[in-house]
């Protein structure tokens, strides 16, 4: 955090009132997202007990689970969550366009892709969770579970996983947009509570957004994590459902679980009308240049893997991926950090202001124009138009001779940096030449140099992040690395023996099957999947 | 001493005292610059009824399914003497599995499920159980339970003398290839000179007689990873009673480094029920813990500057207005310095106290605060200026900087005409209209 973004967070303290920490919208946005209010039972790895889930604010479908150690009635509701979302996470791959690529054969992305948007970074892990508990499942052996179970899990993994790929706008946590858009007078761990969070930014009319954020510390918690004092009004209702199942008496059944829907709904619904509430005021900011672009990437991610998904030869994602797969997986990533920095900066003049008070970059008008420069630079023959600028700035530059510049107002415009001198008034005065974005001529393309009083913002070139090093096939993993996997692990988590609450009583499990399939090692194309194209 | 303890009697008074088990004592590790929390600590004022008096209440709490679940898990674990157990510690311990088959298990606390979970790490309140013998003349705790009745479970010094001599027998006679298992344990500790009882899921004593503190956690560990925050506070935890097991076979005529600094965790794997166990090296905690302990008995330099006769137990007067009489409170209470970060949030039970004490600190430059009410980061960034009114004063150029405060104000006003340039002049009022609003950037 630099002190620009820092005096908007004291700024905020002082005046009780949020403060831009953006100027534009750095995630895309869908028309139409789903959103997805989970919560889970507390101490358990994974016991769903209730969600929201649907894409009108005015309609959630309620899911509750009235006994959450079932692991039936577990499996039960994820059909039901897979009944509203796999229908939404499909419904775009057909809607698509044929896109050429350099030394590779085309392909068809999807036009739109599906958004599925979760309250906080912990709704992100839990649909990792939801992802990890079910994509291994199958529909027939022991533990037999609905075809849905299984898909939905692969669905999850893939929106987890992506989420991981820095800017990524497939799954969101709200209270991450609402943070990079805004700073409030309160701290990070107080931020990740979004109905404090909230307060600060859209207070109650007469209500300070620091008062807001008081009178927001006990609602109930954005979950998946439940407050702890709602558990102990829920522990009596669980148990009398627990009650009314053995007297056998389903009328009793049902009120008891009726009692269970409304608590939880109860509880659930003023976090789902937050969600809403942060995306409404999220549209309100325009998108950043490049979320587009961006947002093409995850279009491409999405068709990917919906068409692997679709082959007869997919299976689900691995539970740790090969040394090979992962390498690749964190150098894509690392290289999408890089990118996404390098745009946000570009598309933002807030977040430039930090990159120019850390002395990475300078804003000015410029004050002398050598148009008709020409250097003969070493090694070549013929001399190359070098046109000369001025830039008189406010801005302290910390740069080293020689740095490549670019141009936030001009894009194709490269520089390199001849001087810093302090100027008069405590103003610098910032000479360099233009190295390209001039065309290929003798002279310099029409319009291709900026003229004298244009106001230009200059920033360190960003670094190439095309290529990477070459991987080994996977069964050529070196021994450094483990070596080559092995091929054919039996799938041992179709059958992962799962927790039976004894006062349930469970199924007979049926006749065993013959052997599952193996195991398949890290699939390459669903490691394609995540893939960003940087040609 | 004496002085110390009978100041800290009369800060304390006949507010209620709380008993310290291995979560308070970890947690005594968090924020250790807190003077405020020093003093309540060695005091052993229950700051919960505190802050509930002062109009600041916070709950902690923990689920009753996960106390539920952690109960069931830690007895599946246990069962038929130990048997599953034994397999584990077999598994990481790296001995051959008939070695640790025999032994004798000794069982020294109570049925797990008749305690209130009282080494939880998410449970601060103690277990309803008996009068610290200590100190007598305190009140017990409005909501705390009546002294559970001896027939059914012995006293609390009667189980550490059990503990004792069941561990001299297993460190006495034990044959190498034996491995003793004493469950729950009830080890003491001083903790500022009031008597803390700690009370591990289990301690091994295996091949080479060395000592194992075991911790039975029903969180899992999927795909080999778990929760880094829960691994944590198990670590912490652990410590506590690695610490005090250290003691007690010092007691014993044995060496300290007997007790293994690796603990052994058992945990759930996957989303099954299924045990594992790995071990977990906790000699960072236990440096940490054993400087905090030994700080806390330091506590007379913490009450030295404190004005004499200063109580937190003001007479309520039943008709009085109960915000004078918590504002009376917090003045007593603010008389000893907080040192408030955000992380006392999850840390202590003051918390929301010394946050609004924080937020509403004013030195003459307007209101903001604190700049640690908003993290700790922030208030590394700007170097030594600790107050939000006096940052934007100087960002704003309403105040010169003071000696050495020149590099940071000059960078805090480009900072700020920067935002200008970008934004405008700052929103401080209320969003124009209600309802859906229009240029929120603005």
């Amino acid at each position: 955090m630099s002190a620009v973004s820092a005096l908007g967070r004291l700024r905020a303290a002082a005046t009780g009132y949020a403060q831009p920490a953006a100027t534009v919208r750095h995630r895309h946005l869908s028309d139409r997202p789903m959103v997805f209010v989970p919560y889970a039972m507390s101490g358990e790895a994974f016991a769903p007990l209730a969600a929201l889930v649907g894409d009108d604010p005015a309609a959630p479908h309620l899911l509750v689970v009235p006994q959450p150690r079932d692991r039936d009635r577990r499996f039960t509701h994820v059909t039901e969550l897979a009944a509203v979302l796999v229908p939404y996470l499909t419904e775009y791959f057909d809607k698509t366009e044929t896109v050429e690529r350099r030394n590779d054969d085309p392909y068809e992305r999807a036009l739109d892709a599906p958004q599925l948007i979760v309250p906080s970074p912990a709704g992100v892990e839990y649909v990792g969770l939801l992802g990890r508990s079910t994509r291994f499942r199958r529909p027939d052996g022991d533990y037999p579970v609905h075809p849905d179970v299984p898909l939905l899990g692969r669905w999850s993994t893939y929106l987890a996983e992506r989420a991981r790929t820095p800017g990524s706008s497939v799954l969101l946590a709200v209270t991450d947009l609402l943070t990079q858009a805004w700073a409030t007078g309160q701290s990070d761990l107080e931020n990740g509570e979004l109905a404090a969070l909230l307060g600060w930014i859209d207070p109650a009319p007469g209500r300070s957004g620091a008062e807001a954020a008081r009178d927001a510390e006990g609602a109930p918690p954005a979950g998946p994590t439940t407050d702890p004092e709602f558990d102990a009004r829920l522990n009596p209702l669980i148990a009398g459902f627990d009650a009314a199942q053995r007297t056998g008496n389903p009328r009793d059944a049902a009120r008891a679980e009726e009692r269970i829907r409304d608590t939880l709904g109860a509880e659930l619904m003023p976090t789902w009308e937050r969600v809403w509430r942060g995306l409404e005021l999220l549209r309100e900011l325009p998108a950043g240049a490049s979320v587009a672009g961006r947002w093409e990437t995850d279009r491409m991610s999405y068709s990917l893997f919906a068409h692997d998904l679709a082959s007869p030869d997919s299976r689900p994602q691995p539970r740790i991926p090969g040394a090979v797969a992962a390498a690749q997986q964190l150098v894509r990533r690392e290289q999408a950090q890089a990118r996404l920095e390098m745009e946000q900066l570009r598309d933002d003049p807030l977040l430039m202001a930090e990159a120019r008070l850390l002395g990475q970059a300078f804003r000015g008008e410029v004050v002398d124009v050598e148009a008709d420069r020409m250097v003969t630079e070493p090694g070549k023959k013929q001399a190359r138009p070098r046109p000369l600028l001025v830039v008189h700035t406010s801005d302290e530059p910390l740069l080293s001779l020689d740095a490549e510049l670019e141009c936030v107002e001009r894009p194709k415009a490269k520089a390199k940096l001849l001087a810093v001198t302090d100027g008069p008034d405590g103003m610098r005065e910032v000479t360099f030449e233009l190295t390209g974005g001039m065309g290929r001529g003798k002279n310099p393309d029409e319009g291709s140099v900026p003229e004298e009083g244009e106001v230009l913002c200059w920033t360190l070139a960003a670094s190439g992040f095309r290529g990477g090093p070459k991987w080994p096939a996977p069964e050529e993993t070196p021994w450094t690395h483990g070596g080559p996997p092995e091929s054919s692990t039996p799938d041992a988590d179709a059958h992962e023996p799962e927790d039976e609450i004894p006062t349930v009583p469970s199924q007979p499990a049926p006749p065993p099957q013959p052997p599952v399939l193996p195991q398949r090692e890290p699939d390459e194309e669903e490691l394609a999947a995540a893939a960003e194209p940087w040609g | 001493m004496r002085t110390t303890d009978s100041r800290l009697e009369l800060l304390r008074g006949s507010l209620p005292t709380r008993n310290h088990n291995a979560r308070t004592v970890a947690a005594l590790a968090a924020n250790p610059g807190c003077a405020r929390r020093g003093v309540m600590d060695a005091a052993g004022i229950d700051k919960t009824a505190l802050a509930a008096r002062l109009g600041h209440p916070m709950q902690y709490g923990q689920s009753p399914f996960a106390i539920v679940r952690g109960h069931a898990f830690e007895a599946q674990v246990k069962a038929d003497e130990g048997a599953e157990l034994r397999r584990l510690l077999a598994e990481v311990l790296g001995g051959a599995a008939q070695d640790v088959v025999e032994g004798e298990y000794t069982e020294l606390g109570g049925d797990p499920a008749d305690e209130a979970a009282p080494a939880d790490e998410t449970d601060p309140a103690d277990p309803a159980g008996p009068i610290d013998e200590q100190a007598p003349h305190n009140e017990p705790a409005p909501d705390q339970a009546p002294a559970s009745t001896p027939a059914k479970r012995p006293g609390r010094e009667e189980r550490v003398a059990l503990t004792r001599s069941a561990l001299r027998r297993a460190l006495d006679t034990a044959r190498p290839e034996l491995c003793a298992i004493l469950d729950h344990p009830l080890l003491p500790l001083d903790v500022a000179g009031t008597r803390a009882y700690l009370e591990p899921d289990a301690m091994a004593c295996v091949i080479a007689g060395r000592l194992h503190i075991v911790e039975i956690k029903s969180f899992s560990v999927i795909d080999g990873n778990a929760d880094p925050s829960k691994l944590a506070s198990a670590s912490r935890q652990a410590a506590v009673y690695v610490l005090a097991l250290q003691r007690m076979a010092v007691e014993l005529g044995h060496r300290a480094d007997m007790v293994s600094t690796d603990i052994v965790l058992v945990c759930a794997k996957d989303f099954s029920n299924q045990p594992i166990a790995a071990l977990l090296d906790i000699r960072r905690e236990l440096a940490v813990t054993r400087r905090r302990l030994a700080r806390l008995a330091r506590v007379e330099e913490l009450l030295e500057p404190l004005p004499t006769g200063l109580t937190f137990d003001l007479e309520t007067d039943p008709d009085a207005d109960p915000a004078v009489a918590a504002a009376a409170l917090g003045g007593a209470v603010g008389s000893v310095p907080a040192a408030y970060v955000p992380g006392c949030l999850s840390a202590c039970e003051l918390a929301y106290f010394c946050r609004a004490e924080a937020r509403t600190c004013d030195t003459g430059h307007g209101s903001g605060g604190l700049v640690g009410t908003l993290g700790t980061g922030i208030r590394g960034q700007l170097g030594g200026i600790d107050d939000i009114g006096r940052a934007l004063d100087l960002a704003d150029g309403k105040c010169a900087p003071a000696r050495g405060e020149e590099e940071i104000a000059h960078l805090l006003r480009r900072a700020e005409a920067l935002r200008r340039e970008v934004l405008g002049a700052p929103r401080t009022g209320a969003p124009a209209g209600a309802g859906p609003r229009t240029g929120a950037a603005s």
